[in-house]
């Protein structure tokens, strides 16, 4: 059996006695994971310190005139994007993973590009595309002159873009999920008279669980988090009346405690999914077998590969058309500069990556020894700094750290020593910011891949005498080298494609590629920002296509 | 393990270092975005041997971060965009009151600070822009009239989102008093064609297109397009010349209360307003400058004279909040 029941399994394995061969031995884990979680959780305990300094007139404008229309927007968001993206993720994870058919070595990796493409460039191609004067439109009057003018600019649109962008995420996890099952138990099913679809639903898909919802908890909270994209659209959600309250009404305590209500519907959501699979163990059952994939056959295997072949061309294709185009149209005499900002941008992104990759393994591991509660709520509030606008998490960040800074410097200079500040507005903070924000994406793919080592091989590694790091480096560290890496590289490219951080917290002459794209697009000229986007999807495509190579082995 | 701690390490120092080169002649936090800001400081360290350094990045992220900084900021010069920006820099208290007779006599009153803690470096003004195929110049008279019956599924506006209709809101404010000015606003948005557009471009290719009649925007997007694609059938109109005259808003600067430059950030700050570099400012972006000795760029001085509001921009930032919360109630997207 490949899913166990630990409800059942109670008879075997008693609880305290698991728990018991599992306990490390050093509570440096625990203080590691103490510290992380403690780090990651500060900057939102900032936000919500300010919960405490209310704006009533302010707050009762919001809540009379602002906030229903904000959780009816965002829902409306979550409510299409959610289902989009598992449709498309798990479907074409399944096809690419686990089928047979004609290009699918090619989409096995090409689904994965749309991944190096911004969600806010996104919304600006798909816009200069469909809106009342792109190339569509234009088209259709030409031919019919009294054709009405469409309106993309609304919830369905938004949302139809967004999922085009975040379903790589569902759609990496599932496919890594449903490569490495093993094929045994799908075949018992299959022995046992179940039609490959019925295989499907009732082993394949309940065993990749853990690693879908991880996918749709990442693509719930970008959802919520972005700001590009819905901006681009004048589409109001949370994000949008947090910056409003803050640089329009110049209300911080009101932006806090916008964001607050935000992580607070977070942490509800964190909570159900885990308690929704909370019941589940989830465990690799027999050896991972590529060469069995399922051949589909007769009509089947052209719908699989149109499917993919709509998602490439909708999904990457047509918008590096148009941004190419674009690009074209303004060419930038002075092209050597995107060097440095590609440079930049990767430096930041693999240094972020590997430090955030590095902690969220230390919390995943510190979490399989021991899944109290206590873990459990750290984790969460680690984790949660994903959904927060990442602008209100770097107030948050940058608060804490210039009090420091100041109460450093001041003690200093009381001592006689002529200090300057060294953690705010250097490298360090924002690469700190980075990892706060993304842990999530890293600790989604690590966690769901623990959860995937079978106890009895941690017991027999023990038996023979491997505790503590040796556990970790000689027995886990390989076994999760897939897990790892994706969830390095959806950090990596995550760092590369993030705009607000960056721009808050980077230092002098740190400009990223981002950057560039904001200045340009915040003034609404969107073909030059085309160079830009054009030169970080290039520079995203390289972390992107190794991560395909590596799973593919 | 030790991998993690090296890594550790190494970022600590990377940091302690990239603090440490902190040290430069004039240290700019830029809200005004770096293609029309680096130019002038490059033309001013070729001129003085000054060395600026800068960041860009969002007007209320930068000011959140100067008053993080504290007394240990290294901001010398905040420069921004709009004036109700500019108003509330001052108001938190980060800005210092500078006295300068250069920039009294180069910037015009009404478009510096009353208690000079910044001045506005360029002007934009904020007017109507009209299809030429489907309006006719004596149907436009003031933006106020834009809410009138016979403009009803033609007007076109940006989000309200955005800071210069925010102030355009808050001048009306500050004018015709919040009952009157809510009037306006619902009648505007009873009148829109379609939902607001997030940049102001986009609306006045839709103007081109026949999405809508006419739209409220900035001289320089229209500028600017106009530059792109000469054929589109756009034409620009000066509103209230009979009555209060164009919004006016400005791009402007101020010195930080805790500046370590103090001097050389006045002298850059005063440079910016001579007429040497005030030209080049203004058609950088196809601005007005604020130097009224400068004449602006030959586009934009062929858009014709116009009388503008005489108001002082500061009142756009005391009735911002109130514009905004007026906006929402409207419906105002």
């Amino acid at each position: 059996m490949s899913l166990k029941n630990s409800r059942n399994s109670v008879g075997i394995r008693p609880p305290a006695f698991r728990r018991n061969i599992f306990r490390l031995k050093s509570p440096a884990w625990f203080a590691i994971a103490g510290a992380l979680a403690a780090a990651s959780a500060t900057p939102l305990l900032v936000i919500m310190s300010y919960l405490f300094s209310p704006q009533q007139e302010i707050w009762s404008h919001l809540t009379e005139n602002v906030l229903g229309g904000l959780i009816f927007n965002t829902a409306v968001l979550l409510a299409c994007i959610l289902p989009l993206t598992a449709i498309a993720g798990v479907g074409l994870g399944w096809l690419t993973g686990a089928c047979d058919f004609p290009g699918r070595k090619f989409f096995s990796w090409a689904l994965v590009l749309p991944f190096a493409i911004p969600p806010y460039v996104f919304a600006f191609v798909y816009l200069g595309i469909f809106d009342f004067t792109g190339p569509v439109q234009s088209l259709i009057r030409n031919i019919f002159p009294s054709a009405e003018f469409i309106d993309i600019r609304n919830g369905f649109g938004v949302s139809t873009i967004l999922s085009l962008a975040f379903y790589p995420y569902v759609y990496l996890m599932s496919r890594s999920a449903f490569m490495t099952q093993g094929r045994t138990a799908l075949e018992a099913a299959r022995t046992l008279g179940h039609s490959p679809a019925k295989a499907f639903f009732k082993v394949a898909l309940p065993m990749a669980r853990p690693f879908i919802a991880a996918g749709l908890v990442l693509v719930c909270m970008e959802t919520l988090a972005d700001f590009g994209a819905v901006s681009i659209f004048n589409y109001d959600t949370f994000t949008t009346a947090i910056y409003k309250a803050w640089f329009g009404m110049f209300s911080l305590a009101s932006a806090a405690q916008l964001s607050s209500v935000l992580g607070i519907i977070v942490l509800v959501a964190l909570v159900t999914e885990q308690k929704m699979r909370s019941r589940m163990r989830f465990t690799e059952a027999g050896r991972p077998n590529n060469t069995e994939r399922l051949k589909l056959s007769g009509p089947w295997k052209w719908v699989a590969f149109s499917s993919c072949a709509l998602m490439f061309f909708l999904a990457f294709a047509l918008p590096c058309f148009k941004l190419i185009m674009w690009g074209l149209e303004s060419i930038d005499s002075d092209l050597s500069r995107y060097l440095e900002y590609g440079l930049n941008t990767f430096l930041l992104g693999l240094v972020g990556a590997t430090l955030t990759i590095a902690a969220a393994l230390a919390l995943a591991f510190v979490k399989r020894n021991d899944a109290g509660p206590l873990m459990n709520w750290a984790t969460r509030l680690a984790t949660l700094g994903y959904a927060l606008p990442g602008t209100v998490l770097a107030v948050g960040i940058f608060i804490p750290a210039a009090w420091l800074d100041n109460t450093v410097v001041g003690g200093l200079k009381e001592l006689g020593f002529n200090a300057t500040p060294f953690i705010q507005g250097s490298l360090g903070l924002m690469i700190a910011a980075y990892c706060i924000r993304f842990l999530a994406a890293g600790f989604g793919s690590v966690d769901s891949a623990i959860q995937r080592i079978t106890p009895s091989i941690g017991e027999a590694a023990r038996t023979l005498g491997a505790t503590g790091t040796a556990l970790l480096g000689r027995i886990y560290i390989p076994m999760l080298r897939k897990g790892l890496l994706t969830g390095a590289i959806l950090v990596l490219v995550d760092i590369m494609k993030e705009m607000p951080i960056t721009l808050m917290m980077r230092p002098f002459g740190w400009d990223t590629l981002a950057v560039k794209i904001y200045e340009y697009t915040s003034e609404g000229e969107w073909e030059l920002a085309a160079t830009p986007a054009v030169a970080l999807i290039l520079v995203g495509l390289i972390p992107v296509l190794l991560l395909t190579k590596q799973m593919d082995k | 393990m030790k991998k993690l701690i090296t890594l550790t390490i190494t970022a600590i120092m990377v940091a302690v270092w990239s603090a440490s080169a902190f040290a430069a002649d004039v240290v700019v936090y830029s809200a005004r975005k770096e293609h029309l800001i680096k130019p002038l400081f490059d033309a001013y360290t070729a001129e003085t041997g000054v060395k600026v350094k800068y960041i860009t990045g969002k007007a209320g992220a930068l000011l959140e971060r100067i008053k993080a900084e504290g007394a240990n900021t290294s901001a010398d010069l905040f420069i921004t965009v709009d004036a109700g920006n500019l108003w509330h820099a001052a108001e938190e208290g980060i800005l210092a009151p500078i006295n300068s007779d250069i920039l009294e006599k180069n910037v015009p009153s009404h478009l510096r600070d009353p208690q000079n803690r910044w001045v506005g470096l360029s002007v934009r003004a904020r007017t109507i822009v009209y299809n030429k195929e489907k309006v006719s110049p004596e149907e436009l008279s003031t933006y106020e009239a834009l809410g009138e019956a016979k403009w009803n599924k033609r007007l076109l506006l940006r989000t309200s989102k955005k800071v210069y209709n925010q102030s355009l809101v808050a001048s009306i404010i500050a004018d015709k008093g919040e009952a009157e000015t809510e009037k306006i606003v619902k009648s505007w948005v009873a009148n829109l064609s379609v939902a607001p557009f997030s940049s102001d471009t986009k609306a006045l290719e839709a103007v081109a297109a026949g999405v809508g009649d006419v739209a409220v925007v900035n001289t320089y997007y229209f500028g600017r397009l106009l530059k792109k694609n000469p054929a589109l059938p756009l034409d620009i109109f000066w509103p209230n010349q009979k009555t209060s005259g164009v919004h006016m808003n400005v791009s402007g600067a101020g010195v930080t209360a805790n500046a370590k430059n103090k001097k050389e950030a006045v002298k850059l700050l005063e440079w910016l307003s001579s007429d040497k570099a005030q030209g080049k400012f203004a058609s950088l972006n196809m601005e007005y400058p604020v130097n009224p000795e400068v004449k602006p760029d030959p586009i934009v001085e062929a858009w014709g004279e116009f009388k503008g509001n005489p108001m002082n921009v500061s009142k756009y930032g005391e009735y911002q909040a109130e514009a905004i919360k007026l906006m929402d109630r409207a419906g105002y997207k």
